[in-house]
Formats: C-alpha cells, structure tokens, sequence
C-alpha cells in the first residue's frame, strides 16, 4: 500500500468519489446531530460510555477471564487468538472440522482486519458476505471504504452494474429487471443471499459488545442479515476483538443509546440480537468465540493511546472529517479509514511502514472526530503522540514485547530542523540575530521553496516574515520603561 | 492473558475495577409521561420507522388479527407455541397453522406467509419491540424468515419508557432479539430501503383492557 499521502492524492481526484462521500457523509451527519439532540443527558451518557471501557480496559485480565467462564459456562466454546494468523488458522480449522467448503459472514469489522476471508478461500472454503455493502464490496473485487457503510464510494448506478455483471459467479443471478433504484437493488441482495442463509450449516460474526458477567454477545445490525446468520446455522464463530468487552449487561444501556444516535442516526437499529452460549433448540448447537488480540494489547500498553481501544465502531468521526471527506476510506489502507483510522491502524500494526507511519499525518487536527466521539476518544491527542513516536521512536510494545523503536524514515529534515530550532530557542542571542537577519532580508524571500520542501509549497503560501520581531516590537515600545505588562522581580 | 497484564503494568496492583469511577447521571427516563403518553410515544415512534401500527382491546383483538392476516392474502401462519389459542379464534381454517417446532426448517418457514408473536417489552422511547423467545413469542427464526410479522403487545403493562428501564426487565441468559421497525439498509446513497433480509411488513397491535381510554380503534 502507499502512503497515506499518495494513495489521497489520487483519490481526491476522482470527482465521482468526492461527490458520493460528500453526499453520504453529509446527509448523515445532520441526522445525526438531530438524533443526539433528543436525548438531553448526551453528554452523562458519552461520559458513562467513556468510564466503563476505561474501567473494562485498565481491568481487561479480569474481565476476559469472568468472560471465558461465563461463556463456557453457557455452552459455548472459548478460543484466543494473538494475532491474525492465529485467528485464522482457528477459524479455518472450526469449519474444516464441520465439513463444511461454505459459510455466511455478518459484516464484521474484526474479520476485515485479519483478512479472514482470504485465509479461507486459501483453505478451499467460500465466504458469502450478507451484509449488503460487503455484498457490493465483495462482488466488486474492492474493498470496503467505510466502517458503517464499506461501499460508500459506490452510487447506485455503480452497483446496478456490478450486482448485473458479477451475482451470477457467486450465485443466483441479478434479476433481469433490475434498475438502479435502491430497493430494486435491495430486492436483487434479498433474492441473491436467501438461498444462502436458508442452506447455511456455518455463520461467521463479530459483536459489537461482549458482556463479560453474563457471557452475552449482542450484535446491532439492520438488515436482518445478521440475525440470519446468527440464528440459521448449526455452527456459529464469533471473532472478536478483546476490547469489545463490557462488564455488566446494565452497561449496554449506555452503549445502546450511544451506538445508534452516534451511527445511523436512529433512535434505534431495526434489529439487535443478544445470545448467551447455546439454547436448545433456538440458534445454532455449537458456538466458538476466537478472542482477538491482534495488536490491542500493544494499544493497551500506551497509556495515551489505550483510549482507542473503547471504540465503538459508530463512525461519527467519519463522517464529520474533512480528510475523510475528500481523500475516501482506501487511502487509509486498512479495515479501519477515517480518523479512528488513523490512530488505531498505527497502534494495532505499529508505525514502521511507510502507509504506517503516514496515517498520525492524515488529519488535520481540526478535533472534529472527538467532539462527536460518542466514547469521548480524544482522537487529535493521540495523533500528536503518534506523530511523536514516529519521529523521535522511543519505547513501545510490539507483539507484547517492551522494545525502543527508532524513528521512522523520510523524517530525517523534520528532525533535523526541530533540533535546529531547539537550539536556536535555547540560545537567546542566536535567535535574535537570526530574527534581525531575516527581517533585515525579506525583500529577497522566494515565494516558494526550493529543493524538497517545493511540494509543501505548491499549494501553500509561505509565511510572510515580519519587519521586526516580537522581541524586538516589545523591546521597542515597552521592554525600556518595564511598566505596561512587565514583571519586576 | 501475561500480555495483558504485562500491558497493564501501569495500573496499580491493588486497584479493583470499581475502583474506576462510572458516574451514571444519566437519565433513567428522558421526560415524564403518564402511562398513556407512553403508549402514545411507542405507537408514534414504531410508526416513524415504518411499522405500522393498530390498537385494539382484548375482546377485538382476535378479529383484527383475522384482518390483517386476510389483507395480506397469508395462506399460512407460524405460531410460537405458547400464543394464546384466542388469538387465532377468527381466522378461518384455509389458512394454514404452522406450529414452531424444532423440525420446522428454514426451508419450511420460507414458504410460510406470516406469523404472530406476543412479546417480552417494548421501549417507548426508541420504538422497540424485545422478544426474548417465550412460549409466546417461540424461536428467532420464526419472526425472521416469514415476510410478515404481526406482533401483539399488551399495553399499558408490557411498554416500558426507556432503554434502561427495558434491560431491567430482560433475562440475559435467553436469546433477545431487539426489534425497531423492519428490516431495513441504508447502503446505497444513505437511501433508506426497508426490507432486505428480515421481514418487509411489520404490524404491531397494541392490545389494551377492554373498554379503556385507549382502545379506540386506530389502524
């Protein structure tokens, strides 16, 4: 993948795509205001939310063990996986045990980013995505774009397309009649994944939460798809990542009025399913759950960044974010776009590739993530703290590990010039002389940068130096009496 | 786990998880409503995302039921074993009763027309009906499959205001399936398009004592 930077470049010229991402994340970003407004305790709520995952985070041992049992407990089957291959390998090994070579998936965040779906078709084993934006994603040879809605790039006239080229390969064919009205397309995905769920003996989840008292696992949804897949097969995997965990099924009353508001806008999701292990009868006879570290407990590590980990995976801040606006969901190269993005991807996958390493860079830092943060995640701090590691290394924990990381490449000028400029702060007189000079100087300052910096200043002005410093105007009009706003030791 | 900890070093050892504060000044119920603005707010709210809503008292309830299942043209119902035998007393025998039992497969309730359930709660405040697999309400699947879905709920007693005030009263241990309005996407252009995979109609009877303030016929 490129960087962050390259990948936008091309993307923030695809007009298309703009004008879909802006129609889609505007629409729903006035809903929402207006679903949140209803609710006057918005901000006890976003307060609560925030407590109990820190409260699930700083006690995350205790809480997964009461899981386990409670789970087991319940008759289901506990698995814990360290990173994606291990899931995978779990996951793949669980079917292959069914005899099963087919298994119907609930869009799930988690399997995105282990890229579950490969590893099974590795294995010989086809995974039908249900959700019917994954449908798009998946029939389009693509990949998802956004957390809540991944084929949000795609207008309808795009999806026409694909459903009426692609459905016949993965199964019943698009419907001759097919337009490109949304609920002809919805109709065709209805059609398409019946016969799918009706012959499924496998599902494939997530959970948005897990309650660790009781052993609950609620999945919100709206399709109808996920209760499909959760309640027609005779074996159900959940994969889920660690953090997803709560401690009391009285939390959820927080999280369900958190979630919704914050993501589609609603009052409430159409449909949340809630299961504790097996019921006789009622839902699938076997249930695995493959806990999921994957990097989290790295993210865990850093007491700064460990806030990511109570992500809900609403995606309020992606659709209030100027750079995700423009630059779309695939310049950010993983499961996770936007600006929850850009601080989780380079926590859980660390900063030392390029795309890596460029991701605390795609913001702007204009803190409009975390005013809509339903967790209260205070996504610009930790984007300047990740901008920190990637310049200047320092301690981390990698793969569970506590190691010293060095500075990522291509930062070598931006070091050199903050060392620069730390001397020069510290060396009062230097940095009086150099003021005089450029001010002295200014008649004969390029508009543009030469050499590397040129990029920076194709589309920026330089900054204008002034005829005489700060320290100089001070000097001038005030430091001499020492009256007006000056401190007299 | 040992990474866990190991990540969690800064943490104090002595510290217990209620030791993390969670203030819950929240409230228990957005505004104060009589139990008939309750109900009001339920129909209202149900209604605002496209189910359609009727209320009835007791002795009509039958009737209705009869109704809407001949205005759908349903040629068989699924009924979860413990639905009150009334319920059904008014619709003629042509259409078929197909009992919840485990035999049923999905490829059996595909070919059903409808089904009628009772339900655990409803929540006002969200227009949410919770089902939590009761003799009443019978397996998941049986209010999933069908495309039609009638779902009686007793008013003022089985309406709750708000999301708490609903949890309080659900068992954790049993399957809940959570219900607000069809099924529903809004994946293409955030147009929202009801019914995909779940049922596309959704009726709720609000089924009050006979003779009520409420029972004023409305559907």
């Amino acid at each position: 993948m490129p960087a962050f930077p390259a990948a936008a470049d091309a993307s923030t010229r695809n007009t298309q795509l703009r004008a879909n991402l802006r129609h889609a994340t505007h629409t729903i970003r006035a809903k929402r205001a207006t679903a949140v407004a209803e609710l006057d305790d918005w901000s006890s709520l976003r307060a609560a939310g925030a407590a109990i995952k820190d409260r699930s985070l700083r006690h995350l041992d205790h809480y997964l063990e009461q899981l386990e049992s409670a789970v087991t407990a319940a008759g289901g089957h506990v698995h814990w996986a360290a990173d994606a291959d291990e899931a995978n390998r779990i996951v793949t090994e669980l079917v292959q045990a069914t005899g099963e070579r087919e298994v119907v998936k609930v869009k799930s965040m988690a399997t995105q980013e282990i890229g579950l779906n490969g590893a099974l078709a590795t294995a010989g084993i086809t995974a039908y995505e249900t959700d019917l934006a994954e449908l798009i994603v998946q029939l389009g040879d693509d990949l998802p774009s956004h957390i809540l809605v991944p084929a949000i790039h795609r207008n309808r006239g795009e999806i026409r397309d694909i459903f009426a080229e692609k459905m016949a390969q993965w199964g019943r064919p698009a419907p001759e009649w097919l337009t490109d009205a949304p609920a002809d397309l919805a109709e065709a995905a209805r059609l398409h994944l019946r016969e799918k769920f009706l012959n499924a003996k496998v599902g494939i989840s997530g959970a948005n939460f897990m309650v660790a008292e009781t052993g609950t696992l609620v999945v919100v949804e709206s399709e109808g798809n996920g209760r499909m897949c959760l309640t027609l097969p005779e074996t159900l995997i959940s994969v889920v990542g660690i953090e997803k965990i709560v401690p009391t099924f009285q939390d959820l009353e927080v999280f369900l009025q958190l979630l919704p508001r914050s993501s589609t806008a609603e009052r409430m999701n159409p449909y949340t399913s809630t299961w504790t292990g097996t019921t006789d009868a009622d839902g699938p006879r076997t249930f695995h759950l493959v806990l999921l570290d994957n990097g989290r407990t790295d993210t865990l590590a850093d007491t700064v960044g460990r806030q990511a980990l109570r992500c809900i995976r609403c995606s309020a801040c992606l659709n209030v974010c100027p750079v995700y606006e423009r630059a779309g969901g695939h310049a950010y190269g993983s499961a996770y776009p936007g600006p929850i993005g850009a601080i989780l991807t380079p926590q859980l996958r660390g900063v030392q590739s390029e795309l890596d390493a460029s991701l605390p860079y795609a913001s702007s830092l204009c803190g409009a993530c975390y005013e809509v943060c339903p967790v209260a995640i205070d996504i610009p701090e930790v984007l300047v703290h990740l901008r920190e590691r990637v310049v200047e290394g320092g301690p981390v924990s990698v793969r569970g590990t506590r190691t010293v990381i060095k500075p990522a490449k291509g930062h070598a000028a931006e070091r050199a010039a903050m060392r620069a400029a730390r001397w020069a702060l510290d060396h009062p007189r230097v940095l009086r002389t150099g003021q005089r000079l450029a001010s002295r100087t200014r008649r004969f300052h390029p508009r543009r940068l030469p050499g590397p910096g040129r990029a920076w200043s194709d589309t920026r002005e330089l900054p204008k130096v002034p005829e005489e410093s700060f320290r100089d105007w001070w000097q001038r009009t005030r430091g001499e009496s020492g009256t007006e706003g000056r401190k007299t030791t | 786990m040992a990474r866990i900890r190991r990540a969690l070093a800064d943490v104090p050892r002595a510290e217990t998880p209620d030791a993390v504060p969670v203030e819950r000044t929240y409230h228990r119920v957005h505004g104060d409503r009589t139990p008939s603005e309750t109900v009001d707010l339920l129909a209202e709210h149900l209604a605002d995302y496209r189910a359609i809503v009727h209320r009835t008292d007791a002795p009509a309830l039958p009737a209705l039921i009869a109704r809407l299942l001949a205005d759908r043209g349903a040629t068989s119902v699924a009924l979860p074993p413990g639905l009150p035998d009334s319920w059904l007393s008014a619709v003629p025998d042509a259409v078929r009763r197909v009992p919840d039992t485990a035999e049923l497969t999905p490829h059996d309730l595909d070919a059903v027309s409808s089904v009628v359930t009772a339900c655990a709660v409803a929540i006002a405040e969200t227009g949410t009906v919770v089902l939590d697999a009761a003799p009443d309400q019978g397996r998941r699947r049986i209010t999933l499959v069908p495309d039609h879905h009638i779902c009686v709920i007793r008013v003022p007693d089985q309406v709750v205001d708000s999301v708490p005030e609903g949890l309080e009263r659900l068992d954790p241990a049993r399957p809940l399936t959570w219900i607000s309005g069809p099924s529903a996407t809004s994946d293409i252009e955030l147009d929202r398009v009801e019914g995909v995979h779940g049922p596309r109609t959704l009726e709720v009877i609000l089924t009050g004592p006979p003779a009520g303030p409420e029972t004023a016929g409305q559907s």
